[in-house]
This record gives structure tokens, sequence and C-alpha cells, in this order.
């Protein structure tokens, strides 16, 4: 897949890139090279210098040391206005897209074809939906952003770097926020981008990913390059020990163990969204204590609803939720002191704020009482002490527990909530998407984390969109489809096959009341 | 961390320097010296005991305006109602003031409080229309503005129940007796150490107490203040009650401790001014005790500035909007003396909260 690799001026080339920032070297003599219509997978744990390198190339950052070519030619990029005429285009992880615009406004926005000061809204959507068929990224140019999900607005993306002319494309962990189904989706555009001569640096976590797309693998790992391989070459073990820099277990050591009586029991469950839709709608399900119930599904078939439920920030409808001999009435404090961990969803958003210190992060949920506050006095020793200790325990890298939780890596964030709700004395913990956008060496840890509370005999409740974390944690796996649980099955003799067509609506004939898998069948041909 | 604080204090000092500078060059464009009219202000407020009383008492209730600003702002909230608000902890402390004869020791701090506490219930129910019905605080406050300044000039008026009978046509109130006057300690007023003491108990509440840790996670992230147990509802009309009852602290101490009596309309603008404090002190509560000593300071010094030179009064207002253009716009601060951008550099929204219901 790799004709051009030897021959020919490489599409980009960078030699002996080095960025430091205040503190740290962010990246140490870094090379990286791109052929035309190949595909460099990017990998690092969180916090290795991935974006760094890339925010260079992209000419966000002005490199220390060292060189970039692009067509043999040396780039002095002073911003991304340069990286853009000379065609590099860059998808970032948080879109950067106007909601209430079309998608045809959007991918003009800034080099628009404009008649007599106004937008030719025509041509504009004509030019798109000729390029959207061109690169086979089939969106309907009239729609509006906010009302698309997630896998189109990514593509959005992509075709607004592409209707600039982008020869190399960087596409910044794209597959983070994205399903099952549309990653696979994406990971096709991705072959079909690079054989119309399009370079393309896919950052990533996940192995499986760049196995199955990339031509060749960097790997970073403190901010140095640690190798390049052709990816024929590599395995899921060689690349993660790479970038770990020591061997990792992939699959999670766990040992049978006789679940005790029953801690949570949802029964009947009624919720409903921010738009007033009933997206959980007669749910049940036990967890009981000492197992792992894993809950699978397509995202948004009410997994968000169905947690802020039973954690009591959503309020319920119809139908009940019991912790212990409890019934929870939305009251999130009140759940908390029942013994509820709950690791959101949306950690950014619900779990952490960004600009308080990991300090006050880490009793966030915990600072009016003793130790951390006497008759509403807060004691800032014991906030400290506590920080230090769970920084340490829990392995947050982190140059001082009064940092700021925001400028973390998205690892060491989840560090943060892991172990602020894992440190409590525990009867039920709640765990959502708990490894999302995370790298390899954490999720191994955090995957750790559950087991062991697991086996010290709490419920857990995990809520993933990634089968693969499913299969390895749960002792039941609870399969939910437009808000209610439509199978209990047993890991150990169900299938990933088995698993996916319940998700998908269980084989009966109706894909299309679910917007998600409708809209996102599998040549994308269901759309427009 | 010392860097840290320094580069907290450069941008509003420089903004003010700026705002000198700017007010310096429209003083000579209009004939004038500008260092004439600095010196003649100066002069007039801080020149003698008498000089500095009269800033300090101009200053105080800048300082509660300021406050009040600030600490909604903590929780996120945009108050703008401080005007209405400190309307009805002046009308109500000077009731207090004149319809109950009382010990003086009592007499003052029941007068005060009554005026903060019925200012607050003005603010906790603006906090309660956004918790409740997602209406906007800036558009609340402003309308209850109107329902305060009407309410207090009826109170007052010929045919209100507080009306001065000794005042022929004139709608004021009567003089508070002499056991509720805030008294002045060798020139200085003691209404400026209430409003100290103020900022210094609200500076401990937002950096010390738990309140202060729920205020500030709800102005930070309501979504996570939610996820942490903390009632949004509770805090925002906290928040917005303790705000209130600031501004009406503040129109309490001026009616005790200068006014003596309540009149409509006194002071107007008095509120509008606390948003201009706020933002110089970059909304920490200590930091508005010297940003509206400098308000108060021009204020004060206006009449000799205008003695020394026929530079107008205005002149003074202009410099005042100066001073909080670079404030609000730390940018251009920056681009006029080459300052680099620093990290540690919070800028203050004053957008954040629209849209966000």
């Amino acid at each position: 897949m790799t004709p051009t690799e030897s021959s020919g001026t490489p599409l980009i080339e960078a030699r002996g890139l080095t960025k430091r920032f205040p503190g740290v070297v962010a990246n140490d003599r870094v090379d990286l090279v791109v052929h035309p219509g190949e595909i460099l997978g990017l990998l690092g744990e969180n916090g290795a210098g991935k974006s760094t390198l890339v925010k260079m190339i992209f000419g966000i950052y002005q490199p220390d040391e060292g060189q970039i070519f692009l067509r043999g030619e040396e780039m002095t990029a002073d911003g991304p206005g340069q990286a853009i005429a000379r065609g590099i285009g860059m998808v970032h992880q948080h879109f950067q897209l106007v909601p209430p615009l079309t998608v045809a406004e959007n991918i003009v926005l800034g080099a628009e074809t404009t008649r007599g000061g106004f937008l030719n809204r025509r041509a504009a959507e004509d030019e798109v939906r000729e390029l959207s068929q061109r690169f086979g990224l089939i969106v309907e140019p009239s729609d509006v952003v906010e009302d698309l999900p997630v896998g189109i607005q990514q593509r959005v993306e992509i075709l607004k770097a592409l209707y600039r002319g982008a020869e190399l494309l960087i596409l910044d962990e794209p597959t983070a926020v994205l399903t099952p189904q549309e990653t696979d989706e994406l990971l096709g555009i991705m072959r079909d981008l690079a054989s119309s001569g399009v370079g393309i640096i896919f950052i990533t976590h996940k192995l499986r990913e760049v196995l199955a797309v990339t031509d060749r693998v960097t790997v970073l790992r403190r901010g140095k390059s640690v190798g390049s391989v052709d990816t024929a070459d590599a395995t899921t073990e060689s690349l993660a020990e790479l970038m770990v820099g020591r061997s990792v277990v992939l699959q999670v050591e766990k040992s049978a163990r006789e679940p005790g009586e029953v801690v949570l029991a949802v029964d009947g469950l009624q919720v409903r969204d921010d738009r007033r839709q009933m997206s959980v709608d007669g749910a049940t399900l036990q967890v009981r204590s000492g197992e792992i119930v894993g809950v699978a599904g397509v995202e948004g078939n009410g997994q968000r609803e169905l947690v802020e439920a039973i954690t009591g920030i959503r309020s319920i409808v119809g139908g009940s939720v019991t912790i212990g001999d409890h019934r929870v009435a939305g009251h999130p404090r009140r759940v908390r002191d029942l013994g509820v961990a709950y690791i959101p969803e949306d950690r950014e958003r619900d779990g952490l704020v960004g600009n308080y210190s990991i300090a006050d992060n880490m009793v966030l949920t915990d600072y009016h009482r003793p130790p951390f506050a006497n008759t509403g006095i807060r004691r800032f020793d014991a906030v400290d002490a506590n920080a230090t200790e769970l920084v340490e325990r829990f392995d947050v890298r982190t140059p001082s527990i009064e940092t700021t939780v925001g400028s973390l890596s998205g690892g060491n964030k989840q560090k943060v909530i892991v172990a602020r709700e894992l440190s409590h004395d525990n009867k039920l913990v709640v765990a959502s998407q708990p490894t999302r956008g995370v790298d390899v060496g954490s999720i191994e840890f955090i995957h750790e984390q559950l087991i062991a509370s697991r086996d010290e005999g709490d419920a857990v409740l995990l809520v993933s969109a990634e089968l693969d974390e499913i299969f390895s944690l749960s002792d039941r796996i609870a399969v939910i489809y437009e808000g209610e649980i439509v199978a209990m099955l047993d890991p150990e003799t169900t299938t990933r096959e088995e698993v996916g067509l319940l998700m998908a609506g269980g084989g009966e004939s109706d894909g299309e009341s679910n917007g998600q898998v409708a809209g996102l069948g599998a040549d994308g041909a269901a759309v427009d | 961390m010392e860097r840290l604080a320094w580069r907290q204090v450069l941008l509003p000092v420089l903004a003010v320097v700026l705002g000198l500078v700017s007010g310096g060059l429209l003083i000579f464009v209009s004939g004038d010296n500008p260092l004439t009219a600095y010196g003649g202000m100066l002069e007039g407020a801080f020149g003698d005991t008498d000089a500095v009383g009269r800033t300090l008492e101009k200053a105080t209730p800048l300082v509660m305006g300021g406050l009040a600003v600030a600490f909604a702002f903590k929780a996120g909230l945009f108050n703008i109602g401080g005007q209405g608000q400190l309307l009805l902890g002046a009308s109500f402390s000077a009731w207090v003031g004149f319809r109950f004869g009382l010990p003086a020791p009592i007499h003052i701090p029941l007068a005060l409080l009554v005026g903060g506490i019925v200012a607050s219930g003005l603010g906790a129910l603006a906090g309660l229309l956004k918790a409740t019905r997602g209406t906007h605080e800036v558009i609340s406050t402003i309308m209850l503005n109107f329902v305060a300044a009407n309410l207090t000039d009826w109170l007052v008026s010929r045919d209100g129940p507080w009306n001065d009978p000794d005042g022929g046509a004139l709608a004021r109130s009567p003089l508070i007796q002499d056991s509720a006057v805030l008294p002045k300690v060798g020139g200085l007023p003691t209404g400026f150490l209430v409003a100290v003491a103020a900022a210094v108990v609200i500076w401990w509440l937002v950096s010390r107490s738990t309140l202060g840790f729920e205020v500030l996670t709800v102005g930070a992230n309501p979504k996570a203040a939610t996820y942490a147990g903390i009632s949004v509802t509770r805090i925002t009309v906290l928040a917005m009650g303790i705000s209130a009852f600031l501004a009406g602290l503040g129109g309490a101490i001026q009616t005790l401790g200068v006014n003596e009596r309540f009149e409509p309309g006194f002071n107007t603008g008095l509120g509008f001014d606390g948003i201009t404090i706020a933002l110089l002190a970059r909304t920490n509560a200590l930091a508005v005790i010297p940003a509206a000593v400098l308000i108060g300071a021009m204020d004060a010094g206006s009449t000799l500035m205008q003695a020394r030179t026929d530079v107008a009064p205005e002149i003074i207002s202009v410099i005042q909007a100066f001073v909080l253009f670079f404030v609000a716009a730390p940018s251009v601060v920056r681009w006029i003396v080459r300052l680099r951008t620093g990290d540690d550099d919070r800028a203050i929204d004053l957008g954040a909260g629209w849209g966000a219901a």
C-alpha cells in the first residue's frame, strides 16, 4: 500500500523537531515522514507530545529547533492560515463548526463565493455536493449541522479541509467521539482518501484502528520518537509495548466470584431526555454485590439518561430505582451518601471543574464533610494531603497538586475522577465510558481499579460503547436498545456478533426507528 | 505564585495609568495643564484629613456596590440591579432610623441589617426567577430597578406613609434620629470601616468556606456542581441574595452616615459604578477596596480640580470611562505596552451566562 514510500519526495518531512514549554520538553528531536497516499498512525500515551507535534506541522506552534519540509521545500508557517494555504488540513478533536449553520455554509465559511456581498448559497451547495461525491463523503449540504450525529459532523470537518485543497490531512483522535459503526465508516473513508492521493496523519490511542488502517506507525513516548514501523510488521502487543515502554496486559485478569445480594434494582424505569423524549422507557436491571454488569448499546439509546436517573441527577418519570433499601428520588447528594460512586460519561462537562486545581477536584464531592471541612470552614491541609496521597496512589502524572485539571491530558483527567470516586467506601460504582479518549496505559489501570472494586464486593454498573471493554470486564452483559434492556447475556456464552445485532435492534427488520444506526448504514448510502 | 499575583495587579494598574494619561491628553487639548488639574485632584482627594474623609465617604458605597457585583460574578451571575437594591436598603434603613427610638449600639446595626435584608429579598427574587424559570438575571434585575425606584419614590411622596411632615412639597423622609447616625471618628467615616469589614468577610467566604466553594463551582461549571450534589437553585438564590444584601447595606451606610434621611434619586448611578469597581478589582473582594478608593478619590478631588483649572467636572467621568475601557479590553493594554500574553491572565468574560440557560 505504499508505492511511493522509498521513491519520490515525501509530502511532509519533519526533521529533529524540538519544542519546549516552561518546565517540559514536549517534543525532543522528533522525525516524521508522510508520503502522498500514505496513512501514518501517530501513537502515544496522553502527554507523549502527539498534539504538540501536529500543531507544529499545522503552524499553530513554532518549533524551537528542527525543520519541516513540505514537498521538499522548507516550510516556515507562522499560523494555521499559511499551513492551510499550502494544503495542510486538520480535523480537531473538538469540532470547529458553527452549529446553527448548514453543512454547506460551514464548509465554505471563510472562503465563500459571494455575489454582491451575499453568500451564493446555490453555488456553495453545488460545490459541496460535487466535493462530497468525489471523495465519497456523503452529506446533505442543506442540513443544519447541530441536527446531525457526531459521525456526520466529522465528515463535514473533513470536507472543510478538502474544500481548502488539503493534500495532507491531520486527524486528531477522530474516533474518540464515534460509535463502533461510525468508526468503521471513518476508517473506510480514510482508505478512500489515501487512494486518491491524500496523505493522512492519524492520531489515536486505539491499537486495533492503527492496525486496521495505517501503512506505517510512528510512536512517541515522553516527547521522543521511539520508533517508526511498517504496520504490516506490527502487532497489538508490540505497539503497546513501544508506547508504554513495558509490556502491557491487554487482557484483564479477573477471578471468578460469586455475586452477593442485589445492590441496585432498576424496575420499569422511565426517564425523559433533554428534548423531553422518553429515552429510557421501561428498563429493568439488577446489579448484585461483587459483579460487573456491562451495559452495551449504540450511543443515544438511553444510556446517559439511565445513568443520570440512577445517580439522582435526572428526575424519574415512571418505575423505580432502588439502591440497597432506599428509593432514589432525584437528589444527587443523597444518592452519593448511600455509597454510590459515579464516573460520568462526559468528564469535562460533569466530572471536573477545569479551572480548579487537582486538589479541589479531588474533593469535588466531599468538600463539605470532615476532614475536608468543619462547620462550613474548609480545611486546606486535609484537602492537600488527600490530593498528594491520591495522585501517588492512582498515578496521576502532574507537576503538582495545584495544577489546574484543565491543563492535564485526557487520561490524567480521568485518573483524577477515578481516584476521587473509587477511593471511597462504595457499595455501588456507576462507570460510564470510563476509558473514552484515554491512553492504553491508563485504560489498563482504570480496568484494574474497576475489577478491584468488584473484588471488594462493590456492585459495578459499566456503560460502554466499546464492545472490547464490555466483554473483558463484565460478569453479565445487558444490551440496551431504545431505552429498554432487551437482553441479559453471559459473556462466556455470547458472541460480539450477537451483542452487535441486539444493539442494532435485535434482528427485527425495522432499523429505521433508530436514527444512529439507520443514518449510518455501512455504505453511508442511507443518508441523503 | 508570586509572579502570578504580580501579573494580576499589573493589568488594572496599567489600565488606571493609561486612563489618566488619556484624560490628561484630553485636558491638554481643551487648553489646560494636565499636571495642574491632576495636582488639584490629588490635593482635593488626599490633601488633608477632611479631604481623606470626603474620599472615603465617596468610596464607601462604591466598595459595597463593587462587592455586590463581584460576589454575584463568582456564581456566574451578573447583578445589574445594584441601583434598586441600594434604594431599598437606603429607604428601609431610613425608616428604622426615624421611626424607632433605640440606644445607638442597637439602633445602628438594626437599621443597617434591615436595609440589607430587605434589599436581599429583591436580589433573591431575581435569583429564584433565574433558577426556576430561566429568566436571565440581567433582564430581571434591570426591571426590578424600576420597581424599587418607584416603590421608594412613593413611600416618601406626599401621599406616602414615610413622608416628612416638615418637608412641605418635598418628597423625602424625616431625618433619622441621632441614635441611628453613623458617627465620624476623627473626621473619618465609620461607614468605611463597615465596608472594609464586609469586603474581608466576603473574601473569607469565597476563599475559605464551603459555601464559597459551592458558589465558585456553580459559577465555573453548573453541571459539575449538580454532579457533586450542590443544588444550583439554592446557590443561585443565595448568591443573588447575598449580592443584593451588600448593595442594600451600601445604601444603608450612605443613609445613616451621610444623607441622614431618604430622598428619592439620591446618588443615581451608584449601583452601576459597582460594575466598574468590580471589573477594576477583577472581582477580588479585597481588591474592591483600592478600586473604590480610586474612583472615590476622583469624585472627591474633582471640585478642587475645577477650582484650579477650567476643566469641566464631566472630564472625571470621561477618565473613569477610559479606565473602564482599558480594564475591559486587556488586549488593548497589552498592545500599547507590548506586554506578552500570559496564560495566567484569566479574562473576565462579561458575555458568560448569556444563552447558557
